[in-house]
């Protein structure tokens, strides 16, 4: 039978790619093989850990839970899109000020989920932001500086907004 | 691991998914992904044909009738969550919605997707049982109505045949007069429940006119406790009714062991919630919470 490819269109970032993908291309593999942001993380590949959060269209989504020719005509935000070393973005640079990191692993889907909760609510408390890290796993830090980073860059973030 | 190779067929409308599925011979409706995409990921499952329904946008909406609430299937578990339709209507759904998975999660899962899995420690299909919702599927001959009494058949098993398509949720509008509880223990909040149980009951002058007591996670399906159910009707709802559905609710379930929790253990996880739920269902139907 036939399985033939399918041809989408996926904005990244902002940035606007036109690929050729089998139906079975994973948006997680998609955005790692295929366009080489190799920012988004897979962990467990079945959508427990949370590494590979993507935003979609503006809501965080698993990109191991998606293929790639669901994203079609989507506009995809991934780690890249944040910042870099010399511009860092708020979430960055509370996640370096309060050392929000070990390995780096779960990072990239916890930021990409907290930029979701600060978008929607930019003053959470210490619970909401635990509920908002609900779905995301780190076998590092043990969570309280994941949390504690959150919470400076919402600060940061409100200090940028009253400039 | 990644899933097996598969034609991918995307539909704009109900009778666009319709004629794929009546056209095709081993295909699976993909609705949101988060139970079939994991599934698909791990070789569980491995369709020749995928029919992806995402862009049906027929099929979300969530809207107030005469004596029910309406939601398409493919309405977002944080769509359903979020709607002032269904805090005000279907507040046992809405408090059910606060204990399934994440906010990752709920941003694609679907309500009709999510039932259609039908997973055996699920929320929903409890919550469905307990409200007395019905589900309309459509299929080659027409559509037709199922109670959600009929619908859960067994583990990951509904009434849903394989040409047919979950189209439409009604859940019953609640009375002023009628209370609802759901509760759970997980290991980790937004896990499947090691034992889950909801409850909804009417009271009228201090008699429970209408009772439904449902568990889940403890068994193949999500079932309804009737000889507990039948203890509470017709009766005051206080501490001896309370004890005794408890007691009866021990009795009914006969849960597996697994590494999440021994039998015994669900056992008595289900006495204790039965009783919390029923409190907290009749507090609320009396106004007092």
């Amino acid at each position: 039978m036939q399985r033939e490819n399918v041809t989408i269109n996926v904005t990244v970032n902002g940035k606007c790619f036109e690929r050729s993908v089998e139906p079975r291309r994973l948006l997680s593999d998609f955005l790692r093989q295929d366009i080489f942001q190799t920012g988004t993380h897979v962990g467990c590949e079945h959508g427990i850990c949370g590494s590979c959060s993507v935003l979609v269209d503006g809501k965080s989504t698993r990109s191991c839970l998606m293929f790639a020719v669901m994203a079609d005509a989507c506009e995809i935000e991934t780690i890249e899109g944040l910042g870099d070393a010399a511009n860092m973005h708020p979430l960055q640079e509370g996640f370096w000020q309060k050392h929000g990191l070990q390995c780096g692993f779960c990072t990239s889907g916890v930021l990409m989920v907290a930029l979701e909760l600060l978008r929607e609510n930019p003053s959470p408390t210490r619970a909401e932001i635990r509920e908002a890290l609900t779905g995301n796993l780190c076998r590092c830090t043990g969570y309280q500086t994941i949390v504690d980073s959150i919470e400076r860059a919402a600060e940061i973030m409100r200090e940028g907004a009253a400039q | 691991m990644k899933p097996a190779p598969f034609r991918y067929i995307r539909v704009g409308s109900v009778d666009d998914a319709m004629s794929a599925l009546q056209a095709e011979e081993d295909a699976k409706i993909l609705a949101g992904g988060q139970s079939l995409i994991a599934m698909m990921n791990l070789r569980v499952v491995s369709p020749e044909c995928v029919i992806d329904i995402n862009r049906i946008a027929e099929l979300d909406y969530i809207e107030e009738r005469e004596d029910e609430v309406s939601i398409g299937a493919l309405s977002r578990l944080n769509s359903v969550k979020a709607s002032a339709i269904v805090g005000k209507y279907c507040p046992l759904l809405k408090e059910a919605l606060e204990l399934v998975a994440n906010k990752t999660v709920r941003n694609r899962g679907t309500i009709g997707g999510n039932i259609c899995h039908a997973d055996p420690a699920s929320e929903m299909p409890a919550v469905l049982i307990a409200s007395g919702a019905s589900m309309v599927i459509r299929g080659a001959a027409g559509e037709r109505t199922v109670e959600a009494d009929d619908f859960f058949l067994g583990m990951y098993e509904t009434a849903v045949e394989e040409k047919e398509l979950l189209i439409e949720v009604r859940v019953p509008r609640v009375k002023k007069t009628t209370g609802s509880a759901i509760m759970e223990i997980s290991s980790r909040k937004g896990d499947f429940g090691i034992a889950v149980v909801a409850a909804i009951v009417q009271i009228e002058d201090g008699i429970c006119k209408h009772v439904r007591l449902v568990c889940t996670g403890v068994g193949a399906k999500a079932e309804r406790i009737l000889a507990a159910e039948e203890i509470l009707a017709g009766q005051k709802i206080d501490v001896d009714a309370i004890s005794k559905a408890e007691r009866i609710a021990y009795e009914a379930v006969d849960p597996q062991s697994d590494f999440h929790g021994d039998a015994i253990y669900r056992r008595e996880l289900t006495e204790i919630l039965t009783g919390r739920v029923l409190r907290l269902a009749a507090a609320r139907a009396a106004g007092e919470v």
